[in-house]
C-alpha cells in the first residue's frame, strides 16, 4: 500500500479522537495532586551528580605505526594535541560510510515508491551514493597516512552516530516512502555540510594544508548534495499539498544547480 | 458464543507452519491503531513467553516429556516472535512501556472485576494499584524527557494519575508471597487467571530489564531499575497464587487452556481485521496443542481432562477501560499493605516492621519514581502546555518570550 504522506485516516493519538473519555481524563488528573512535591528540575540534578562521575565516551587509539609515533610526538612538542585531528577525521569518516547506506536505502525507495515533479533521479541518488563512498575512501587514506587506524571507532564517531541513530531507522522502516525518506538526508547532508567546514578549518589550523585542499573538493560535492536534497524534499512536498499522486516510474527531474 | 474447548480439536500439530515472511508481518501503526490492539500484542507476546519459560523448566525436571514439549515449544516460539515483531520500529522501548503498564492496569482489572475467589481478587486489585502509578511515573518521564504527550499511547482510554506511590511498594520478599489456589476446588476461571497476570507480569519485569540499559538518563535508568524490582515483587507474588501441588502434566494442560482462552479473548475485542485474523488463526493452533496435551494427560496421569478443564471457556476478558473500577479501587484500597501473606492497612504495619527496613534502605540514596514524578500532573498536550498560557498568545503579534 503505497500512499501519499499526508492522506487523512483513523489517527487516534489526539484527544479530539475521544473528546468524552478525554475530558473525564482531564478533569480526573486536574483532581489528583502529584504525590511528590517538586518539579522536572530534579531529573537534571541527578544528571548533574552522574555528569560529575562520569568519565567520557571514551578515548581515540595510539598510532598504528612507528611512522604514526614519531608524527604524533613531533605535533606534540609543537605544542598541539594530535588526537583531536584523529578524532575528527574519524568521525567524518564514519558519517560518511553510514551516508553511503542511507543513499543505498534511499535507492530502494525510489524503485519502490517512485520520485515526482521536482523529485530525485535514479543517476541523482546514485551520484551522491557514490561521493560519499569516495569521501569515506579519502579519509581512510587521510587517517592512514596520519598513522592512524581507519577502522577504530572514535569518541567523535560515537557521538555522531548516537545524534544520528534516527536516520537509519527511518531509511529502512519500509512503511516511510521516499518523500519522508529524504528527510532524513536533508539532516544527514546539513550536518555534513556544517561539519566538513569546520574539519577543513581545523585542518588548516594545523598546518594539514594538503588534506585541507582535497577535503575542500568533499565539501563542494556536500555542498551540491545539499542544494538537490533539498529541492527535491521542497518539491515533493509541494505536489503533495497540491494533490498530485506520486508517479511510480522515474520521473524525477534534477533541480538545476 | 461459549467456546467448547473439548469438542472443538483446532488445527492438528503437522498443520500448524511458518515461513520467515510469514512470521514478520507488516506491524499495526502508532498513530491509527486502537491502543488496545497494542495491549493485545503486548499481552499475548507475554502469554507466549510464559509458554516458553514453562515449558523449558519442565524439560529441565522431565526425561519422558522432553520430546512432546520441544514439539509444542516451537511452535509456541514461533507464535510469539509473528506477535511480538508486530509492534512497529518507531514505537520507542518507553512508548512500549506505556503499553505494558496500560496491558497491567486494564487487563488486571478486568481479571480482578471476574475473579471468583475474594482473596485473588484483592491480589488482583492491589497490584493493579501498584501499577496504575508505574504508568504515571513512566508517563512523567516521557513527558519530561522526550517532551511527549503519553496520552498519544494510551489514547485517553487510562487515567494518569499517582496510584499507590512506587516509592512505597517495595516489600521484603517474604512479603510479596500469598496463599495459593487449591487445585481441587478453584474455579477454573481462577486458574485461568492466575496463570495468566503471572505471565503477563513476568514479560513485563524482563522486558524492563531487557531495555533499561537503553536509555542515557540516570534517572529513566534507575526507574527501570526500580520498577523492574516491583515487576519481580509482582511475579513471585502472582506466581505464589498457583498451586504447587498440581501434577506438571495437569500444570501443562492448564498453560494450553490458557492460551486458548486469552486468544480466544483477543478474537472477541480486536478491531483491525488484519491482526484479529492472526488471533483466530493461533486460537485454532492453540486447540490442536491443547488437544495433543490431553493426549497425554490422559495416557500418562490416566485421568479424564474433563475433570481439569473447563467444557466451555468463561467470558473472555474485557480488554477495555476500566476507569470508574480503577477509581473506586484507588479510593478504597491505596493504601494496602502486606503482612506476609495477609493484606492490611498500611498505618497497621508497625514502624520496625522488616518491608518498612527493607523500603527504607532501598530508598535512602534518594527515590528515582519522586524525582522523576515530583510535582507533575498530565494534561493533553504535556506540561509544557500548561506553562504556555503565562505568556499570553503569540499568535496574535504579543511578544515572544
Amino acid at each position: 500500500m503505497k500512499t501519499t504522506t499526508s492522506d487523512m485516516g483513523r489517527n487516534r493519538t489526539g484527544v479530539a479522537t475521544s473528546p468524552i473519555d478525554s475530558a473525564d481524563i482531564t478533569q480526573e488528573a486536574q483532581k489528583h495532586q502529584p504525590s511528590h512535591l517538586g518539579d522536572g528540575s530534579l531529573l537534571l540534578q541527578v544528571r548533574k551528580i552522574y555528569a560529575r562521575e562520569s568519565e567520557g565516551l571514551g578515548s581515540v587509539p595510539p598510532p598504528t605505526s612507528l611512522k604514526g609515533v614519531a608524527k604524533t610526538a613531533v605535533e606534540a612538542l609543537k605544542g598541539s594535541k594530535p588526537t583531536v585531528f584523529i578524532d575528527k577525521l574519524g568521525e567524518r569518516l564514519a558519517f560518511e560510510r553510514s551516508g553511503t547506506r542511507l543513499y543505498e536505502g534511499a535507492l530502494a525507495k525510489f524503485d519502490v515508491y517512485g520520485s515526482w515533479e521536482g523529485g530525485p533521479t535514479r543517476e541523482g541518488l546514485e551520484k551522491i551514493y557514490n561521493d560519499e563512498l569516495s569521501h569515506f575512501l579519502m579519509l581512510t587514506e587521510a587517517l592512514k597516512s596520519l598513522g592512524a587506524d581507519p577502522t577504530a571507532m572514535t569518541p567523535s564517531a560515537d557521538v555522531t552516530a548516537v545524534v544520528s541513530q534516527g536516520l537509519p531507522l527511518l531509511i529502512s522502516d519500509p512503511r516511510a516512502n521516499l518523500r519522508q525518506s529524504l528527510e532524513a538526508l536533508l539532516v544527514a547532508e546539513l550536518t555534513d555540510n556544517a561539519c566538513w567546514e569546520m574539519l577543513i578549518e581545523l585542518a588548516r589550523d594545523l598546518g594539514h594544508d594538503t588534506l585541507a585542499d582535497r577535503f575542500q573538493l568533499a565539501l563542494d560535492s556536500e555542498g551540491q548534495h545539499l542544494l538537490w536534497v533539498r529541492g527535491w524534499l521542497a518539491a515533493g512536498v509541494s505536489v503533495e499539498a497540491r494533490g498530485a499522486p506520486a508517479r511510480e516510474e522515474r520521473a524525477g527531474t534534477q533541480p538545476r544547480v | 458464543m461459549a467456546l467448547d474447548i473439548l469438542q472443538e480439536k483446532g488445527v492438528p500439530l503437522d498443520k500448524q507452519v511458518f515461513t520467515w515472511k510469514d512470521l514478520v508481518r507488516r506491524p499495526y501503526s502508532k498513530l491509527d491503531d486502537d491502543a488496545f490492539t497494542r495491549v493485545c500484542v503486548i499481552y499475548m507476546n507475554g502469554i507466549m513467553a510464559d509458554a516458553l519459560r514453562t515449558k523449558h523448566a519442565f524439560a529441565r525436571m522431565n526425561r519422558e516429556l522432553r520430546e512432546p514439549l520441544a514439539l509444542i515449544r516451537r511452535l509456541e516460539q514461533y507464535e510469539q516472535t509473528l506477535i511480538n515483531w508486530l509492534n512497529p520500529p518507531d514505537q520507542t522501548p518507553l512508548e512500549t512501556t506505556l503499553g505494558f503498564e496500560q496491558v497491567a492496569i486494564e487487563v488486571t482489572a478486568s481479571v480482578a472485576l471476574r475473579e471468583p475467589d475474594p482473596y485473588l481478587a484483592q491480589t488482583y486489585r492491589f497490584g493493579l494499584l501498584e501499577d496504575f502509578d508505574h504508568l504515571y511515573r513512566y508517563s512523567a518521564l516521557y513527558d519530561r524527557i522526550e517532551g511527549k504527550d503519553p496520552n498519544n499511547i494510551t489514547q485517553s482510554y487510562t487515567d494518569i494519575i499517582p496510584g499507590r506511590p512506587t516509592s512505597v511498594e517495595h516489600r521484603h520478599p517474604l512479603d510479596d508471597l500469598r496463599r495459593p489456589y487449591d487445585k481441587r476446588t478453584a474455579h477454573p476461571l481462577t486458574k485461568l487467571h492466575a496463570m495468566s497476570i503471572t505471565a503477563a507480569e513476568n514479560q513485563t519485569h524482563d522486558y524492563y530489564m531487557t531495555v533499561g540499559p537503553f536509555f542515557s538518563d540516570p534517572v529513566a535508568r534507575q526507574l527501570y531499575a526500580e520498577i523492574a524490582s516491583i515487576e519481580e515483587q509482582h511475579t513471585s507474588m502472582y506466581e505464589s497464587l498457583l498451586d504447587p501441588g498440581e501434577s506438571m502434566l495437569e500444570k501443562w494442560l492448564m498453560h494450553e487452556a490458557c492460551e486458548v482462552y486469552n486468544f480466544y479473548s483477543c478474537v472477541a475485542f480486536e478491531k483491525n481485521p488484519r491482526i484479529k485474523e492472526i488471533w483466530q488463526r493461533f486460537l485454532d493452533y492453540e486447540l490442536g496443542q491443547l488437544h495433543y496435551v490431553k493426549e497425554i494427560f490422559q495416557n500418562v496421569e490416566r485421568r479424564d481432562a474433563a475433570e481439569v478443564l473447563p467444557s466451555t471457556l468463561p467470558e473472555p476478558i474485557g480488554f477495555k477501560e476500566h476507569r470508574d473500577f480503577v477509581r473506586k479501587t484507588l479510593n478504597q484500597e491505596e493504601d494496602m499493605a502486606s503482612n506476609g501473606q495477609d493484606y492490611v492497612r498500611m498505618a497497621d504495619l508497625p514502624r520496625d516492621h522488616r518491608s518498612y527496613i527493607w523500603r527504607d534502605q532501598l530508598n535512602s540514596d534518594g527515590s528515582p519514581s519522586e524525582t522523576v514524578a515530583a510535582g507533575y500532573k498530565w494534561i493533553p498536550g504535556t506540561e509544557l502546555a500548561s506553562r504556555t498560557p503565562r505568556m499570553g498568545s503569540t499568535f496574535e503579534g504579543k511578544k515572544v518570550h
